[in-house]
């Protein structure tokens, strides 16, 4: 076999710009493919980051029948004290999960005496909330970062419209689940950056105002949101949840809990796949680089040695080491270019980490791009390119190997 | 003892709608040991014949036996066996593999066809280069030799592998006089040293005068036989 692999390389070698030419086609497909998939990567999962460390949290629980209707936050499909004491016991008891954060949710109106307008109320725990999205106090852009007692933080795009500052005195007014309108007073703490899309409207406020606005005897909570010691365990983590919570049933015999992850409660989910859709067609396009090229290159091999086939052929070559001949020839090119495209990507991705690049994301300015090249995405992709070329080589390797001797000595 | 044994060889090739009978029921036979030309105009069936005796091509009717083996019979991976065990072949362009140097195109054959040791193979190529002349030259590649030369090493690529008959087609071709008388003489060498049987397809005079027995062949027929020294019989 390694006296098969000489040849092989010495006939690659033969015609030695061909050969280099296949090969940088190669290794720059490789390259891009490589780029694209670790810059891609560092953007989504910078965005990820962003949507769940700042806000979302890895995984959300809500009362069954919550999220169809999160639009409108309603209050009766709000988790009772008792579901809640059930759920935290729960969550306790799952080692994964580093912390949590109970929230109440609620649609008001927000007025600063003069004008008024809608909000969108997060009641929660400052310390549970800021263990859970750690991200939470970088979004305070102005204000003390963090939730006190009789104070509001509010969005950004509210302030701005209503002229509204740090210090202000402002009012929420709010229905309670029983449908009575009761207000109170806030003093604004600070005000946070507005995300993109319903998020944009949401103010913070600590969870015992939130309970008095809504007037609520006892706690009654929208939603949990959890953080998980390691991000990569989400579906395991989600699917012990699941398994456990699903045990607690309503009336009806029905599941009360709704587990979820942040994919799906996330709009940007689906951005997130895009990209993973864009990065399996770029491989596909890679396959058909490689392909192509390895097989025009090989068909053009056999085409010229026809002769040399034959004269091996007739000397007692058996047809299926003509046939390993030919595939090693295109296992060669595609491992050349595979090994010099990933060392190319390498080189990229540093200098790319060095440049730094930033990027905008909605109101977010000055994200740095740091991509980072996988050991697995890099043998994946190698591996992609030499099986692409051995079945590139495999049709002319074919043709070789079958082909009669005494026409291939015949041909001039 | 015969070598090669044939009994009205037919061969006809089908171009387009044309047939072309290429032998018509050709008989002789081919003792071990012996040196033998088949001579006759291009397009006489020299080489169809030799591609026969080489197990490159089949016959359409007749039998032909080389070396006791019905070869007509045999499937395409038991004809490259055969080949590679019981036969050489030595072509009028030589056919060296242009990636390998000398000392490999030599080894070619040990190495990929036979897997004879390294030890083994080392023994024989030296001893063949040797014979041959081409020793010195062992690490140039055939772009960087002559004709002769590659010839010669093309001789030593036949007979390296130990076979029963060396088959040559036009082996003196494209070589000067003297170079053609040169690598004759090896190839006379090589059969009195190693009991090697040498077939020829010529026409090439200086190649004629010098082997043991000459089969004419005209239009595919077998014309005219001459026997030199007895050693060689129809």
């Amino acid at each position: 076999m390694f006296k098969l692999f000489k040849i092989a390389i010495r006939n690659l070698m033969r015609y030695k710009r061909r050969t280099l030419l296949t090969s940088s086609l190669i290794a720059l497909g490789v390259m891009f493919v490589l780029v694209f998939v670790a810059a891609s990567g560092s953007f989504k999962y910078i965005m990820i980051g962003q949507i769940t460390d700042s806000m979302l949290g890895h995984l959300q629980v809500h009362k069954r029948g919550y999220v169809a209707s999160i639009d409108s936050l309603p209050l009766t499909l709000n988790l009772s004290a008792k579901q809640e004491e059930k759920l935290e016991k729960t969550i306790k008891g799952i080692p994964g999960i580093e912390a949590f954060s109970p929230r109440i949710k609620f649609g008001g109106m927000f007025s600063n005496f003069i004008e008024t307008t809608n909000i969108r109320i997060n009641g929660v725990y400052p310390d549970k909330e800021i263990a859970t999205v750690p991200l939470f106090p970088s979004r305070i852009k102005q204000g003390e970062k963090a939730i006190k007692k009789g104070e509001i933080l509010i969005p950004e795009l509210l302030a701005n419209g209503l002229k509204v500052k740090v210090g202000d005195t402002v009012v929420v007014i709010a229905t309670n689940k029983d449908g009575s309108v009761n207000g109170k007073q806030f003093v604004v703490g600070g005000i946070i950056e507005s995300v993109t899309g319903p998020g944009g409207r949401d103010g913070y406020m600590y969870i015992e105002d939130a309970m008095e606005v809504l007037r609520m005897e006892e706690i009654e909570i929208s939603e949990v949101a959890v953080r998980l010691k390691d991000f990569g365990k989400l579906n395991a983590v989600n699917d012990k949840m699941d398994r456990l919570l699903s045990k607690e049933l309503n009336k009806q015999g029905k599941p009360v809990f709704d587990v979820r992850t942040w994919e799906r409660l996330s709009p940007f989910y689906n951005v997130a796949r895009m990209i993973d859709v864009m990065t399996f067609f770029i491989k596909i396009m890679l396959i058909a680089i490689v392909l192509i090229s390895i097989m025009n290159v090989m068909i053009m091999a056999v085409f010229e040695r026809i002769r040399e086939i034959g004269t091996i052929a007739a000397i007692g070559t058996m047809p299926e080491k003509i046939l390993s001949l030919f595939l090693i020839e295109g296992f060669s090119l595609g491992i050349s270019g595979a090994a010099a495209g990933s060392i190319l990507a390498i080189i990229v991705v540093f200098v790319m980490n060095v440049v730094k690049i930033t990027f905008n994301f909605g109101r977010q300015a000055g994200l740095a791009l740091s991509p980072s090249l996988k050991v697995n995405d890099m043998l994946f992709i190698s591996a992609i390119v030499i099986i692409a070329s051995v079945i590139a080589a495999l049709q002319p390797a074919l043709k070789a190997s079958r082909m009669e001797p005494v026409e291939a000595l015949r041909h001039v | 003892m015969n070598l090669v044994s044939a009994e009205n060889l037919t061969k006809i090739y089908n171009v387009g709608e044309i047939e072309i009978e290429a032998l018509k029921s050709v008989s002789f036979n081919v003792q071990s040991a012996s040196f033998v030309s088949f001579i006759g105009p291009s397009g006489s069936g020299k080489t169809t014949l030799l591609n026969l005796i080489g197990c490159l091509d089949k016959p359409t009717s007749g039998s032909l036996k080389v070396a006791d083996v019905d070869t007509s019979s045999l499937t395409r991976k038991k004809a490259a066996v055969f080949r590679g065990i019981n036969l050489g072949f030595i072509f009028q362009d030589f056919n060296l593999i242009p990636v390998l140097s000398v000392y490999e195109n030599v080894e070619y054959p040990l190495l990929v066809v036979q897997n004879v040791s390294a030890e083994e193979r080392k023994k024989r190529i030296a001893s063949l280069l040797e014979t041959v002349g081409m020793i010195d030259q062992r690490d140039k590649y055939p772009g960087q030799i002559s004709g002769g030369q590659k010839q010669r090493v093309a001789i030593a690529r036949a007979l390296v592998t130990n076979p029963r008959l060396v088959l040559a087609d036009e082996p003196t071709a494209n070589l000067d006089s003297k170079t053609a008388f040169m690598v004759i003489d090896i190839m006379r060498k090589m059969k009195e040293e190693y009991g090697v049987t040498f077939i020829f397809s010529t026409h090439d005079q200086r190649v004629v005068n010098e082997v043991e027995a000459v089969y004419t062949l005209q239009d595919g027929m077998l014309v005219e036989d001459a026997i030199r020294e007895g050693e060689t019989n129809v």
